[in-house]
């Protein structure tokens, strides 16, 4: 049996048992982005397409310093720029490295109809299977945060990958390795948290951001990737970082209620008429029907 | 071409002419295609139906398709039906005796017509789920193209579709059931489209009034 099989924690459109469930001794994993000594260089950017192979295509300029206007199919790994202006008048560029965040309870993972197109390994990383991948787009409707892309040609979805083939020969993913600030960190979710702890609380004794903290969002287990935020307080300054993802409330009750209403109303629906059947009957003979009694004309 | 409500040699009146046979199983086949490999992305348990249809990438690929087939063959019901579906004082009383309809005790319902209650049921029940599928499977079909500000229809496209198909779920089992198993003759009504006229006294008492011009008198 494979490692990697050994190492997947929960499977998307899986019945029965996941082979790997708590089978393997590993630590989560974290990607830690220090937004606040990020210089939006694009380093990690052409980093993932070069390392994932992924030819580059013609992009729109809308006069900022973002590379183009949403991640892509081909493009896991985008530096959001926004320009912000704090209640002091203070103007801040916001630059955020937006990519997959390895939620712990995986939106897109809870929505996928199709058996492994989704996996989670036991480190926390959340990796698309496209040879399973039915091209449904459920995903899409599942995710908080606006990652899993749609290509038109292989009718296929792509989101960034954490570099699970690095990971597991361990190394670190292609964008921490190309970072020339330090601004990004890998590691386990332990020691990552325990940084961000430390720098935010550097920043708010320092440097004068009462505000400053780390982003590691409750709502959807935690994330993967945590970040460390000037402003906690307003994620969404940060080119639309929900402040409270959550799994979307039309996923959790149609995986939830309807699913087990709607299955105990089919089954107790056929296992209803059958009973019907059982004690009523057909309703007439339909050899009455064809040979009426005789003098009786219908 | 036939029409419908002919009265046939043998005591025996048609009552689906040709072109509405054709459609009902248009609107039959489509839909358990639909049924199967939608059953197949309801459920993890059920996933293999869509394996044993050609893979599940096909089955994602022909199922709108199958969509627009069922949706337009839905759409000619309404065309060719609509009229005699509408509800009247008999089906609302019918309505109210179901039970007894339930316990195989025709005799004492109240006249229907042409169609009874529970068959208008039916047919508005598919006709709303029908429209109710098609725009929803529409914003399904292509999820690439929902801008993400509105991403809220997709989600809410998954829940109502999902919510949509267990309802026609419901109606076609009922469906099945009674024209295969409780109803002997109504079977036969869709594939050679003729019922007796005992039958037509039996179970549409109304109709038969209209086609024969006999009072309708209790059935012993």
């Amino acid at each position: 049996m494979s490692q990697e099989t050994l190492r997947i924690q929960k499977i998307s459109g899986h019945a029965g048992s996941v082979p790997g469930e708590d089978t393997q001794r590993q630590y989560k994993v974290a990607k830690l982005i220090d937004v606040t000594t990020c210089i939006g260089c694009k380093a990690c950017e052409v980093a993932c397409v070069e390392w994932n192979d992924m030819p580059f295509h013609e992009t729109t300029f809308d006069n900022t310093y973002q590379t183009m206007p949403d991640t892509d199919w081909n493009y896991w790994n985008l530096i959001r720029f926004n320009e912000h202006q704090t209640a002091d008048g203070t103007l801040m560029w916001l630059m955020r490295k937006d990519q997959c965040m390895h939620c712990a309870e995986p939106g897109c993972l809870e929505a996928c109809p199709s058996d492994g197109a989704i996996v989670q390994y036991t480190n926390g990383i959340v990796d698309f299977q496209q040879d399973h991948c039915i091209g449904c787009g459920y995903c899409i409707s599942g995710c908080p945060f606006n990652i899993p892309k749609f290509n038109k040609e292989t009718k296929r979805v792509y989101k960034c990958t954490l570099c699970t083939d690095r990971v597991s020969e361990g190394l670190e993913p292609a964008c921490i390795k190309s970072c020339p600030t330090g601004c990004l960190h890998f590691g386990s979710k332990e020691d990552m948290l325990q940084i961000a702890n430390t720098r935010a609380k550097q920043l708010k004794e320092h440097y004068d951001f009462p505000n400053a903290g780390v982003y590691d969002p409750p709502g959807v287990g935690g994330t993967g990737v945590i970040y460390v935020l000037h402003d906690v307080t307003n994620t969404e300054a940060y080119g639309g970082l929900p402040q409270n993802p959550h799994v979307p409330w039309t996923v959790r009750l149609w995986k939830g209620p309807l699913k087990w209403l709607g299955n105990a109303a089919m089954i107790g629906g056929l296992l209803g008429l059958f009973a019907h059947y059982l004690r009523f009957g057909p309703k007439g003979r339909e050899e009455d029907d064809l040979q009426p009694p005789q003098g009786a004309r219908p | 071409m036939s029409q419908p409500d002919q009265l046939l040699p043998h005591g025996r009146v048609l009552r689906y002419a040709f072109h509405e046979r054709a459609w009902h199983w248009v609107v039959g086949f489509s839909y358990i295609y639909l049924l199967l490999t939608g059953l197949a992305f309801w459920s993890p348990w059920l996933f293999w139906i869509a394996i044993l249809l050609g893979g599940a990438p096909v089955s994602r690929m022909l199922h709108p398709w199958f969509g627009i087939i069922f949706a337009v063959g839905i759409l000619q019901m309404y065309r060719m039906w609509s009229k005699q579906m509408h509800f009247e004082d008999v089906d609302r009383a019918w309505m109210q005796s179901m039970r007894h309809y339930i316990r195989n005790e025709d005799e004492k319902m109240p006249p229907a017509g042409r169609y009874n209650a529970g068959q208008k049921m039916l047919f508005w029940g598919f006709e709303i789920c029908m429209v109710l599928m098609l725009v929803t499977g529409v914003i399904m079909w292509f999820p690439e193209y929902m801008p993400r500000n509105v991403i809220l229809f997709l989600r809410l496209a998954v829940f109502v579709h999902a919510s949509a198909a267990l309802l026609t779920v419901g109606l076609f089992l009922i469906h099945v059931y009674m024209g295969v198993f409780a109803e002997r003759g109504a079977f036969g009504s869709v594939i050679r489209g003729d019922v007796s006229l005992a039958f037509a006294k039996r179970y549409h008492p109304g109709w038969h009034r209209e086609i024969t011009g006999q009072p309708a008198s209790p059935r012993k």
